[in-house]
């Protein structure tokens, strides 16, 4: 017998985004409710933010902060673009944007998959702690700065000060670096990081591009503690 | 905060729904900036007159007789439309300077919000939606507008502290963000002969916009300038009679987005200003790059 999954259509022109986040938030792992849609977020902040069960999520249309903050093991596509702070503090599960993202895209995220087929605007992946991000565009300036652990790859180009003060993260660039924050470098390619990246690729969906046309970069480790020679650089 | 919105029209035909689209966009941001709101319209020009918009938190006392005072000082004629706390003084062009000479000396409690062919501008302290209706701004007609709902940082919550902020004929800024060395550049156009109504850190911004396009250069070029000398955080929209621009400092930490049609360019602190304009979901929308000019012109 086959089993027939409810379809949720939510439509916040006449729904308050209040009753859709707590509907949301009242679905767990047995959920019946595995399918969602949105309809008319003309922009609205907080978004399906908070998500805490394996839903599918579309939104049809363009969100403004924070959509799909907090999401855990929840697959939130957005038709549209994003606002700033999309996927913040992701823990798990699979965040795609079909448009463009702004500013701090996945930031502080500590897991899960953000991807973003368009651009992504500054500070993308600031912070992260362990999200995979995948832009298949380019990144804005100051992208993955403070950025302690998880994969950044980026198809197009990247602007200023990439990777300042970076920790663990690795990031990956097809296109040109505008310029490297304080403490980045780039890395040779080892086996293990074509794996990974070409791991994530498939996993975004993305195919025909080889794991050569990017170079790695990520931290020269001299500014994880304090050292008097380094002063100049802090 | 803040928030911001703008529109310039490229199809005439919309010219008359300037205003209700301008309103709708100003309603969405009023939770970036629920202390006070503003907006500047850009209209039809009179042949041979100039356009003065007055305030006064006493409209009643304060623009009664007003007329006849000017026309004993000036020996022409003016109209005068009132607005609730705002009126929009139409003299012949040349007497503008007169006009507010005497208003100084003689109506010490009107102030003058912008002065130009085209430009009026209305700002009060309030919510923004009840600024909007108290001056029916979706009544207004005109090629462009710009509006702004403020969170006051670095000044006051007064009328005069709200924006648009307008130190030259025709033209207006607003800003979303802070300035840091607002004090510094002040004393130094107080030296090249700007004046000033506020200590907000916006109009000095505004005032060097037009300090430097009296120096001959258009907005584009006197926004580039802007760069390397105004240091903070910034978002400006700026209007002149037949201009557009928008800039954003290099950090751009504050938000800002764009759309362009056939029919109109379009800016909003975010992507909600711009849902109610005609043809939005077959807009080109994007992100306005740091440190970058964008500047239409008519």
């Amino acid at each position: 017998m086959v089993e027939h999954f409810k379809m949720r259509t939510v439509d916040l022109a006449a729904t308050p985004l209040r009753d859709l986040n707590a509907d949301l938030h009242r679905q767990g792992d047995g959920s019946n409710e595995t399918r969602w849609e949105v309809l008319n977020p003309r922009g609205a902040h907080a978004v399906a933010v908070g998500v805490d069960a394996p839903l599918a999520i579309d939104v049809r249309g363009s969100v403004g902060y924070y959509c799909a903050g907090m999401n855990k093991k929840a697959a939130i596509t957005v038709h549209g673009s994003a606002g700033p702070g999309v996927a913040e503090n992701m823990m798990s599960g699979t965040v795609v944007v079909k448009g463009d993202a702004s500013q701090y895209a996945g930031a502080t995220g500590r897991g899960g998959l953000l991807v973003v087929e368009g651009n992504a605007s500054s500070r993308c992946g600031i912070s992260m702690k362990g999200i995979d991000i995948v832009v298949k565009g380019s990144i804005g300036h100051m992208s993955a700065f403070m950025a302690q652990s998880g994969t950044l790859v980026v198809l197009g180009d990247a602007g200023d000060a990439l990777g300042d003060s970076i920790y663990e993260a690795r990031l990956f660039v097809r296109g040109k670096v505008k310029s490297l924050g304080a403490d980045c470098i780039e890395k040779e390619m080892r086996d293990e990081h074509h794996a990974l990246l070409a791991g994530l690729l498939d996993k975004a969906g993305v195919s025909g591009v080889a794991t050569t046309e990017f170079t790695r970069y990520g931290s020269a480790r001299k500014l994880y503690t304090f050292n008097i020679d380094n002063a100049d650089a802090y | 905060m803040c928030g911001i919105v703008g529109l310039f029209l490229k199809d005439a035909a919309l010219e008359p729904k300037l205003g209700s689209l301008v309103e709708t966009m100003l309603a969405t941001m009023c939770e970036r900036g629920p202390d006070s709101a503003g907006f500047a319209v850009y209209g039809a020009p009179a042949a041979g007159r100039t356009k003065m918009t007055l305030q006064s938190a006493s409209p009643e006392t304060d623009f009664a007789g007003l007329r006849d005072d000017l026309r004993r000082i000036t020996g022409v004629d003016s109209s005068l439309q009132v607005k609730s706390t705002h009126a929009v003084l139409t003299v012949p062009s040349g007497m503008a300077d007169v006009v507010r000479a005497e208003l100084r000396a003689a109506h010490p409690g009107i102030r003058v919000m912008s002065v130009g062919e085209t430009i009026e501008i209305y700002k009060e302290v309030g919510y923004p939606t009840g600024v909007a209706a108290r001056f029916d701004l979706a009544s207004m007609q005109g090629t462009h507008a710009i509006g702004h709902t403020r969170m006051a940082t670095e000044s006051a919550v007064t009328t005069l502290g709200a924006h648009p902020f307008s130190t030259g004929p025709d033209q207006c800024l607003v800003h979303n963000g802070s300035l840091s060395n607002h004090n510094n550049l002040r004393r130094e156009l107080v030296r090249s002969g700007m004046t000033f109504e506020t200590d907000n850190d916006s109009e000095v911004a505004a005032a060097y916009l037009t300090w430097r396009m009296q120096q001959g250069m258009n907005l584009g070029a006197a926004l580039e300038k802007s760069l390397g000398d105004l240091d903070g955080f910034f978002n400006f929209v700026v209007g002149t009679r037949d201009g557009f621009g928008v800039i954003r400092d290099p950090i751009a930490c504050k938000p800002a987005v764009m759309a362009e049609t056939g029919q109109w360019v379009a800016f909003g602190s975010e992507y909600r200003a711009l849902v109610g304009l005609p043809g939005i979901e077959q807009a080109r929308v994007w992100e306005p790059e740091p440190a970058t000019v964008y500047f239409w012109e008519r």
